[in-house]
């Protein structure tokens, strides 16, 4: 038999929980949150870090301090319900959601809106195809750090991080306050792609190496990993000649990138973008099938677990109204593009009502620049302009449109850089 | 007078500040913040840096084994590894409510060690 809900959520981390609490807060009577791991929190619950929340719950929160603020405002709510332990297989274009738990067994549940908030997962050593033996002492960052910071074990005691993105400087601290060493920190880009506070606080408070512009190019070791080769890479990031030098270490960890998990959403037969590789998605975060939101790191990897939230609480107050058929009519739609330096722009569409609505862009910037100058356009017209002292690929630019200029807009908006002059 | 660049670490904005300091090294000003919480790192960071302190201690009888903790202020820097070594030896008993004190007063040093989210038992 298959349960009724105003609105089925996929995945228990901030984003479902964040949409969760927001489509209650906007009168959805039955809400559930299915969630595939043991509890609810998500990611968070292994972040153990703090700087999580100044945005959101304008106070400074670990990961799981977040999850637990996140956990409290959807608990004894009778209109929103959750399982854990349970995987979703099947997501269907009629709102069926086919999972699977120990209690129920296989199930089905149909909502009459979906908000897919699946997160993202690391790109592993297969997806870089690092060549070399295959040893055991080979993770990914995150999978050491749900080991070292949940299950109470050390993946290893002499440590090589490839990759500078957050998961791999807070694990570099993280090991050497569990004792290990961690011999050097390698980036292959010419610039760290984690946040600056991490480097200082992560790298050089334990005066571990970072070298930017190198990579490794063979893992050695039969049984265990003994060592690793690094080789400087030129403009191209190609290793260069006569360049290599050996590092000892007993494990690899690898923090060299996030995708977002997007399986059930291809399944769907979702629009996907080529670059953010998450649905296409208008202001609302609906994606390119009615009926179907997503929000947080599906739509696309975040730094900051503070949007993710703003994110999803957009997604779970339009996934409500438009359960109870309540969402404005949309008069026209437009695309937004990402060109001029800004690699990627959320949302993609804009469907907006005839009065316009205010709206929130969030890009990320291909390389980092210094002083330039944000131009959002609509043909020759610039709707908004904004002087940026600094762009990182790292860091994700937030921008918000007033309605009055949506209300303008009259075909394709791009966002895009420009260099100052002088 | 020298000026010393550094990078801010209270929050995701990394504000890069350019501090001076006088010959003996002292503390004389700061440019480059944009709030208060960036001068004031500037000066401690100068005089005594310190830092907050993350990890996790051993749960009896917990949902999980481990109960991650947080310092309930900052540490100075150079303690930090000194108190992370001791969190190693101490166990905690579940139930645990987040916010409770795990740690009082850890190495004398006047700041408390925190449970950072509630544990119920196995």
């Amino acid at each position: 038999m298959t349960e009724l809900y105003d609105v089925v959520i996929v995945g228990g981390g901030p984003a479902g929980l964040s949409a969760a609490y927001s489509a209650y807060q906007q009168g959805a009577q039955k809400i559930l949150v299915l969630e595939r791991d043991r509890e609810l929190g998500g990611i968070l619950q292994q972040c153990i870090h703090n700087g999580f929340g100044l945005h959101h719950f304008k106070e400074e929160l670990t990961g799981p301090g977040y999850a637990g603020r996140c956990i409290d405002l959807i608990k004894d709510k009778p209109a929103i319900e959750t399982r854990v332990d349970t995987m979703v297989l099947e997501v269907h274009p009629d709102k069926t959601v086919l999972a699977v738990n120990p209690k129920r067994g296989i199930f089905t549940v149909q909502g009459k809106t979906v908000i897919l908030t699946m997160g993202c997962r690391e790109r592993t050593r297969g997806a870089i195809r690092i060549p070399g033996e295959r040893p055991a002492g080979i993770f990914t960052a995150g999978a050491a750090q749900r080991m070292v910071n949940m299950e109470g074990y050390l993946p290893g005691k002499k440590i090589v991080i490839l990759g500078s993105g957050d998961i791999g400087l807070i694990m570099a601290r993280r090991m050497t306050l569990e004792g290990c060493k961690v011999m050097a920190d390698l980036e292959i880009c010419p610039f760290s792609n984690g946040l600056t506070r991490n480097i200082v606080q992560c790298l050089h408070d334990y005066d571990i190496p970072l070298y930017l512009s190198h990579t490794i190019t063979k893992i050695h070791g039969k049984d265990r990993v003994t060592g690793v080769t690094v080789a400087k890479v030129d403009e191209k990031m190609r290793p260069i000649p006569g360049t290599e030098f050996e590092i000892e270490c007993d494990t690899l960890l690898l923090s060299v990138g996030l995708i977002p998990e997007n399986e059930l959403s291809r399944g769907l037969e979702l629009n996907l973008h080529p670059l953010t590789r998450g649905p296409v998605v208008n202001q609302h975060r609906q994606t390119s099938l009615p009926g179907f939101y997503a929000a947080g790191n599906v739509v696309h990897v975040h730094d900051l677990v503070d949007f993710v939230s703003d994110e999803a609480e957009i997604a779970g107050k339009f996934a409500a109204l438009e359960a109870e058929a309540k969402l404005e009519p949309v008069v026209k739609t437009v695309e937004v593009v990402a060109i001029n330096g800004i690699r990627t722009c959320v949302p993609q569409r804009l469907d907006l009502p005839a009065q316009g609505e205010p709206v929130r862009l969030f890009m990320r910037a291909g390389a980092p620049a210094r002083k330039v100058t944000l131009e959002i356009r609509c043909g020759e017209e610039i709707l908004l302009s904004r002087m940026l002292p600094v762009v990182k690929p790292s860091e994700m630019i937030a921008i918000d449109v007033p309605a009055e200029k949506t209300a303008s807009m009259n075909g394709k908006v791009s966002v895009g850089l420009k260099v100052k002059e002088g | 007078m020298q000026t010393k660049i550094m990078n801010c670490i209270n929050c995701p904005m990394g504000c890069e500040l350019t501090v001076t300091v006088d010959e003996e090294g002292k503390f004389v000003s700061v440019t480059g913040n944009t709030c208060p919480r960036g001068a004031q790192y500037a000066k401690d960071e100068i005089t005594a840096p310190t830092r907050m302190l993350t990890a996790t201690v051993r749960i009896k009888n917990g949902f999980l084994p481990l109960l991650p903790v947080v310092s309930g202020g900052r540490l100075p820097k150079d303690k930090v590894l000194s108190c992370a070594e001791a969190l190693r030896r101490v166990e905690a008993v579940a139930p645990v409510r987040v916010g409770a004190v795990v740690v009082k007063n850890i190495l004398g040093l006047g700041v408390d060690i925190i449970a950072s989210r509630s544990m119920e038992t196995k």
